[in-house]
């Protein structure tokens, strides 16, 4: 079957892919519908598991070592035991696609094209957790992958696919569609779910607020990103074991890298969990750096992660040795990214070439922080915007020399002091901008060098400042 | 307030999604109006909370938190230029200036509160929007629901000339 695959000219995968979530994005002659979906063998995974115990289910998850996609790399299955043995209360589904991490897009395709795979993903993981009402949380940019998805789950409960006793089983599952109004905080998932309960997405602080104990109506609510939701159908087609020899130990099975920047070919890439380096990404898969240019930086794991600079270098654990590597030789994997200082994260991957000045970089970064913080906690609130409007100085090349200090200093007392994650997500890239490129920001304070950026008139225009 | 029975029907049935509680349909119908009126009135807000049984400030609270609900009238195309890194990266400062003098769109009053400029004639309005999730083909834009790729500054007027 695989022999036969066509992709659309100019949208070929490149051969260090495993095409397995993308295996039909691009591809000639598909399109989202039920029928095409099935003529490909669609739905076989989920008759298969209506087939089996739930928890069966899960065993399977647990066992393929899948570990989140949508940013933490919580594993799946682990996350799926954390409902209460003894619950009572009805138990929902959410999938989270409000894919709006800076540098991220792959759950986008999934939607578009490929709608019933994600389906089918949905219908095995509620079954497996026992939820009878799952919600796809869209991002509201998204209007025609709405459309696309209600048309979808329209087809399937005709063919009785959702709906009472789906697949003649006695099981019951509706899905719907609910869509988001261009917050970034309803990708946080107690954002997400007060988001859901129709009010203002303000996240809830854990513990106590675990979605898998008090989630959605403050019953048991598991969330899990499109992509995750997605792997649940190939793990039960390969079994859990044979998944997990996919990609690295601890790093299983395959995840959709998006790169975008300074390549000459951004893209999404489907490959085996830290079977490619970060210099193969970028010189391999997307075709190297622009003519003439060298490598300065690379955001590794959408917009949150801390940046890694081009003549960084690591110490790092492989197999039973430590061993020093530079950042083109780290391996796209969970654990090594973290031990290098930064995450996997979403995988977003931001190239930056010498073209690019580090302030520009950061102060757009933090407008995105200043934009989306929802204003709960007065540390990530006010600090977000603090962090903006010094690095507006810096850019309008009216900032002193202790400004640098004083963003660090505000960038600290936002980490830890927050109620959700994006604290970290905010102050994390200021972090390491500083520690990364202090002498490039400070030397920007001085009005002297306000000349020197990029693209400052429109980026001054941008921020109000021109 | 006067709505179509298809749109009523459509109201009932969106209700229905959310068998827990119906305050989690606030979103939904706040979509449902804005596409009906173009933004949401004073009146909507009341009509949503009468409907949902809140008070209406739980639903305009949600007017004003979130990016996507507007309180005015937009033009009759709404442009969102996608402003995050990437994007920037790739031009979309740029784009959005070129569009703006292509379509005649002064955004010198913009704020933080205020992020929609109308063109005079009122045909489009614009805003930036936060990251849109297809960074590898930016500078991006939403125009309405239609979504656009790799849309070089130069290529403004082309553009708006689809919406003609
Ligand atoms: C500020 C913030 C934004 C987030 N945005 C997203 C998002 O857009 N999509 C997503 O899947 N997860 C996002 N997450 C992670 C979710 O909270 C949650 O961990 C995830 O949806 C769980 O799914 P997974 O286990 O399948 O990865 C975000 C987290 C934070 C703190
Ligand atoms: S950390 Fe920021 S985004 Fe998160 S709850 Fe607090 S104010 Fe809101
Ligand atoms: S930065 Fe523009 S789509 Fe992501």
């Amino acid at each position: 079957m695989a022999e036969s695959i066509q992709y659309k000219r100019g949208k070929v995968p490149h051969k260090r892919e495993h095409r397995m979530i993308f295996r039909n994005i691009d591809r000639v002659g598909w399109d989202p519908s039920l029928a095409t979906y099935e003529s490909d063998g669609g739905y076989a995974m989920a008759r298969k598991a209506l087939a089996m115990d739930p928890a069966q289910v899960t065993e399977e998850v647990k066992a393929s070592g899948l570990r989140g996609r949508g940013g933490a790399g919580f594993p799946t299955g682990v996350k799926w035991t954390f409902i209460p043995p003894a619950n009572t209360k009805p138990v929902y589904l959410i999938c989270n696609c409000d894919e709006s991490e800076p540098g991220t897009f792959k759950d986008r395709y999934i939607v578009h094209q490929d709608p019933h795979q994600l389906l089918e993903g949905m219908i095995i993981s509620s079954y497996a957790v026992g939820a009878h009402i799952a919600y796809i949380y869209i991002r509201e940019e998204f209007p025609e992958g709405a459309v696309i998805l209600e048309q979808a789950i329209a087809e399937a409960k005709e063919k009785g696919y959702l709906g009472k006793g789906i697949f003649d089983s006695s099981f019951d599952l509706e899905i719907y569609v609910h869509r988001g109004a261009g917050a970034y905080i309803c990708g946080e998932e107690t954002g997400l779910i007060e988001s859901l309960e129709g009010k203002r997405p303000y996240p809830r602080i854990k513990p106590p607020y675990f979605p898998a104990a008090l989630g959605l109506y403050m019953c048991p609510t598991i969330v899990n990103n499109v992509e995750s939701l997605c792997h649940v159908k190939h793990i039960l087609e390969m079994g859990g074991e044979q998944y997990a020899k996919l990609g690295t130990p601890r790093n299983t099975g395959t995840r959709i890298l998006c790169v975008s920047g300074d390549v000459r070919k951004p893209g999404y890439f489907e490959v085996e969990v830290g079977t490619v380096t970060l210099g193969e990404l970028i010189h391999d898969l997307c075709g190297g750096l622009h003519d003439g240019r060298t490598l300065k930086a690379v955001i590794p794991g959408g917009s949150s992660a801390k940046v890694l600079r081009a003549d960084e270098r690591f110490n790092i654990r492989q197999g039973d040795e430590q061993v020093e590597i530079g950042i083109e030789d780290i391996p796209m994997d969970f654990d090594t990214l973290m031990a290098c200082g930064s995450m996997a994260g979403s995988g977003g991957v931001i190239v930056m070439d010498d073209s690019r000045s580090m302030s520009w970089v950061i102060n757009n970064i933090n407008h995105f922080y200043a934009h989306e913080s929802c204003g709960q906690c007065t540390p990530c609130r006010e600090g977000s915007l603090w962090m903006q409007k010094i690095t507006d100085r810096i850019v309008a090349g009216t900032a002193s020399p202790d400004d640098v200090d004083t963003l660090k200093s505000v960038a600290d007392n936002i980490e830890g002091k927050t109620i959700c994650a994006f604290g970290e997500a905010a102050s994390w890239p200021v972090q390491s901008f500083i520690d990364k490129f202090r002498d490039e920001l400070v030397a920007d304070t001085d009005p002297k060098n306000a000349g020197k950026f990029v693209a400052p008139e429109g980026m001054l225009a941008a921020v109000g400042l021109k | 307030m006067d709505l179509p029975e298809e749109l009523l029907a459509k109201i009932d049935e969106v209700i229905t999604h959310y068998p827990e509680s119906k305050r989690s349909a606030t979103l939904p119908l706040l979509h449902l109006l804005q596409r009906q009126f173009g933004f949401i009135t004073t009146e909507s807000v009341e009509w949503i909370a009468q409907k949902l049984e809140l008070e209406p400030i739980n639903v305009l609270e949600l007017v004003t938190f979130y990016p996507g609900f507007r309180q005015s009238a937009p033009g009759k195309y709404h442009i969102r230029v996608c402003r995050t890194l990437s994007c920037a990266m790739a031009g979309s400062e740029e784009l959005m200036e070129s569009l703006c003098r292509e379509a005649g769109i002064d955004r010198s009053g913009v704020t933080h509160h205020d992020p929609i400029a109308v063109g005079k004639d009122g045909k489009f309005s614009i805003e930036f929007a936060e990251c849109l999730a297809s960074c590898g083909t930016g500078p991006v834009c939403l125009v309405n629901d239609d979504f656009h790729e790799a849309v070089a500054p130069q290529d403004a007027s082309k553009l708006l000339n689809k919406y003609k």
